[in-house]
């Protein structure tokens, strides 16, 4: 085996997003010592695409008689477990909605600068599934802030920075995680690291479906890695659907446009200039009387949001999603199969002075001028709800000495994420796995890097690049791509679900003999070989789940098995773990959730 | 036009020439897209940065037809003749095909210490009005494409990369000085090592800026101006020691403790 470097930790980081970084901050701040792992340039991670805010329930909106809104951490917790169908870990979500306040206050600490109130304090924006304003903004660039708010601070509080790593394998010493390896992608350099604790922070996979808000990150390695070490899987059937993403021109097919357009007031509309959301079949039991019923008071709810009531366009995502779907399938779609969503009533100014990267993105790529017309809008993969199982207190793992934290994580979402969530998930959840590892790191030793396990790891990597023959890794990832969307989106079925891992397996078949050509000098080709494997295997987990769950709830929904189970499927979760090198996967009996909680509900119908 | 011809640079710092490949459109199509179409069809071994592709990440940094631009805000059809010459941004270190060396920037932004709030809002929430903000706001749109980096003739002609910091950093710093509610004195290090001094306001970096961000009137020159009045002009200068003109004591850098993180760029 070749020569490579080791480089050692006390945590090591893998994810340079927000869940990342606050981790870091967090690690740091407890005295470790810290790398970070970058898969991209740091500051490039996926959170810079959160355009809409962060949810946490301030409270510093007033209505128009001058009075506070009574937004608080109850009501949060009721509308995030509402949203998430009630798959969620009670206790993940009740810290959440407990501590995401404290988390946005000390981000601004920290640097950013967020818009104001008239009373100077952070503005707050209405977003589908909260009652109240809750969404802490900065235009529609939130996302933006965060990322750079937190990587100058983790920067300042000092840390070693990895650019551009490559990381395939987490090293275990015993049942411990002890470190990872991996490859410089600039120089193709083999690398490993050592640490007492290991954080992933990797965020979600969209890329094995064709029309995706995600970036060429989300390939689900961080995911894979971990399940590779035997962690636990946990609802990883729940893929969101972000309802609208654009859908012409094809070069910006499933590019996000963010909830904010209808938190601002943005308007959906099929081709027959219905407001097709005001349909009252569409209007799911759990949401009835909570939304407005006539176009009416939605319009009279932009100036006064204590006396009217919310816009049915501000449903969950996933309700909203369906909708679409269902109008575009029965005929009444857009042009070009998708449906029309309208702000251009909110006046120029105001557009761009609220949604300014909405409107460039419409104008310079889109030849649309949103001030004036209507975006045509469809349903883009957004996000995982599903991932590794983490204790809510301090994101362990199943696995010793691996932490878990952001869209990698599963349990605070349920079976549907509210906008705004993930990046108060990442804040509240970053610096708690940041702590978790630290105190772990602080008991423990250096585990020893075990030779074999780098030895093999290297030989897959290098494998395709000494093959004389074999598949393109590219194409597969197409037909891949071409599968997952055909029987993996919004409308799934048994016979569906089938197909997909027919095809799943098949494809894993031909993916055990690829051919790259090159060296390994920066070779996106040879980059793409090791992901199509952890594509291949994150797809089989997510069909294998939604075969499994026989039921519609949140992002799941199955044709064939229409309405919700809440006797038994409402109170199980799915759980997915290697078992002799097959997917096993198992239900589990959700947590019971606490009287005083429970009782949160009634007073918050 | 149903096909375009894409001239790409392919090399290293050794060698290097364009490479012409035919590539189909579609409505709507992005430069970033011919690229891809190369690497699933044509060359698997080309290598281009990108990310979100949707320009706000600032990833895929390149120079189109000479131009510093974004590849995925490029339009193919704002190139009328079916021929588009694609290269690597050339202020920074070459690595491969479009892929540059930009580790410089991030090392740079380390010494930059992040806000510290005042004593009196420590730990509390901020109360500050938007117009307040707004101009800070302007320079926190930036996405580190680093356009700006790569036509500042400081950095990409004298390549005086350790005399000043460039104008990524100046609207960094800008937005930390511009801030309400920061304690830390940032003029010195702006006279210092940020060497401010060094533009001479030829407003390349505003001309690139794909967050049409005005670095240069709204972030360098009142800069440039704060620092002379600390440093270069007479008059205040004796108007401040005899107490006439006060200005608020902010923070020594110093004070701050100097963390060190190290940037590898994976050599």
């Amino acid at each position: 085996m070749e020569a490579y470097e080791t480089y050692e930790y006390d945590v090591l980081i893998i994810g340079a997003g927000g869940a990342g970084l606050r981790a870091a901050i967090a690690a740091r701040e407890a005295g470790c010592s810290v790398g970070m792992i970058c898969k991209s340039l740091l500051g490039k991670a996926h959170t810079v695409m959160a355009e809409g805010g962060v949810a946490a329930a301030l409270g510093n909106m007033t209505t128009p008689d001058g009075q506070k809104e009574p937004d608080d951490w109850k009501v949060h917790f009721v509308d995030t477990m509402k949203g998430g169908a009630f798959l969620n870990n009670w206790r993940t979500v009740e810290i959440f909605a407990k501590e995401a306040p404290e988390r946005v206050l000390e981000l601004e600490q920290y640097g950013a600068v967020f818009d104001r109130t008239p009373e100077g304090l952070i503005a707050q924006r209405p977003f589908g599934g909260h009652k109240y304003r809750r969404l802490n903004h900065v235009g529609d660039r939130t996302g933006l802030e965060l990322i750079r708010t937190l990587q100058d601070k983790a920067v300042g509080v000092g840390m070693d920075v990895h650019m551009e790593v490559t990381l395939s394998r987490l090293l275990k010493d015993g049942d411990r995680v002890v470190g990872a390896f991996g490859y410089h992608r600039e120089s193709g350099r083999f690398v490993a690291f050592r640490a007492k604790a290991v954080v992933l922070a990797t965020g979600g996979w969209g890329r094995m479906y064709m029309y995706t808000s995600n970036s060429w990150e989300g390939t689900g390695d961080g995911v894979m890695m971990a399940y590779e070490a035997g962690a636990e899987l946990m609802d990883m059937e729940m893929v969101q659907f972000h309802p609208t993403g654009m859908i012409w021109p094809p070069g910006m097919r499933g590019i996000l446009v963010t909830e904010g357009v209808r938190g601002e007031g943005g308007i959906l509309r099929n081709s027959q200039g219905e407001r097709f959301m005001f349909k009252p079949e569409y209007m799911p039991p759990l949401y009835k009387g909570q939304f407005a019923e006539t176009e009416e008071e939605a319009a009279r709810w932009l100036d006064d949001k204590k006396n009217n009531r919310r816009p049915p366009e501000l449903l969950p995502r996933d309700v909203v999603s369906r909708c679409i779907y269902k109008e575009v399938e029965a005929g009444r779609g857009s042009e070009h199969g998708g449906v029309y969503l309208d702000v251009s009533h909110r006046g120029a100014d105001y557009i761009k002075r609220k949604l300014p990267s909405m409107y460039e993105q419409f104008h310079a790529l889109g030849d649309v001028d949103i001030t004036r017309e209507p975006m045509e809008v469809y349903p883009t993969i957004h996000y995982t709800m599903g991932g590794i199982w983490a204790d809510p207190e301090t994101c362990a793992t199943t696995v010793p000495g691996l932490y878990a934290a952001g869209e990698v994580a599963a349990g605070l979402h349920g079976a549907n994420r509210l906008g705004g969530n993930s990046l108060s998930d990442i804040l509240v959840f970053g610096k708690r796995a940041g702590e978790g590892a630290a105190a772990y790191a602080k008991t423990a030793a250096q585990g020893s890097l075990d030779e074999a396990q780098i030895a093999e790891e290297a030989q897959i990597l290098l494998a395709p690049l000494e093959s004389a023959s074999g598949e393109n890794p590219y194409k597969i990832h197409q037909e891949l791509q071409e599968t997952m969307q055909k029987h993996c989106m919004i409308a799934r079925t048994e016979q569906g679900l089938l197909e997909a891992l027919e095809k799943i397996q098949e494809l894993q078949r031909r993916a055990q003999n690829l051919k790259v050509e090159g060296d390994r000098i920066f070779n996106p080709g040879w980059h793409a070989a090791r992901e199509i494997r952890s594509m291949l295997r994150t797809s089989e987990v997510i069909v294998r789940c939604a075969l499994e769950r026989k039921e519609s709830r949140g992002a799941q929904w199955r044709l064939d098995y229409p309405e919700k189970d809440d006797a038994f499927w409402g109170k199980h979760n799915l759980i997915a773990v290697k078992e002799a090198d097959r997917v096993k996967i198992t239900t589990r009996l959700l947590p019971e959730m606490p009287a005083e909680l429970k009782a949160l509900f009634e007073e918050n119908k | 036009m149903d096909k375009i011809t894409l001239r790409v640079f392919r090399g290293d710092v050794c060698e290097g020439k364009l490479v012409a490949y035919e590539v189909p459109t579609f409505p709507g199509m992005v430069v970033l897209d011919a690229i891809h179409y190369i690497q699933k069809n044509l060359d698997t071994t080309l290598a281009c940065r990108w990310n979100c592709k949707a320009a706000k990440c600032g990833s895929c940094s390149a120079e189109i037809d000479g131009r510093p631009r974004l590849l995925c805000k490029s339009r193919i059809d704002q190139y009328p003749t079916g021929v588009i010459t694609v290269g690597p941004m050339r202020a920074f270190p070459l690595v491969k095909d479009l892929v540059t060396d930009v580790s410089w920037n991030y090392r740079t932004a380390a010494k930059i210490p992040p806000l510290v709030p005042k004593p009196e809002v420590a730990g509390k929430p901020f109360v500050m009005q938007q117009e307040d903000v707004d101009r800070i706001q302007e320079f926190r749109k930036c996405i580190e494409c680093f356009l700006c980096q790569n036509v500042c003739h400081i950095i990409r002609d004298h390549q005086r990369t350790d005399g000043f910091f460039g104008p990524r950093q100046m609207c960094r710093i800008g937005a930390l000085e511009m801030h309400p509610m920061d304690a830390l004195n940032r003029r010195e290090q702006l006279k210092g090592d940020a060497g401010v001094g060094f533009c001479n306001i030829t407003k390349c970096c505003t001309e690139v800026c794909p967050e049409h961000i005005h670095i240069t009137d709204n972030a360098i020159i009142p800069l440039k101006e704060r620092v002379a009045d600390d440093y270069f002009d007479p008059v205040q200068g004796i108007l401040r020691k005899i107490g006439v003109l006060k200005r608020e004591k902010k923070q020594p850098m110093e004070s701050v403790p100097n963390e060190q993180t190290r940037i590898h760029d994976g050599k």
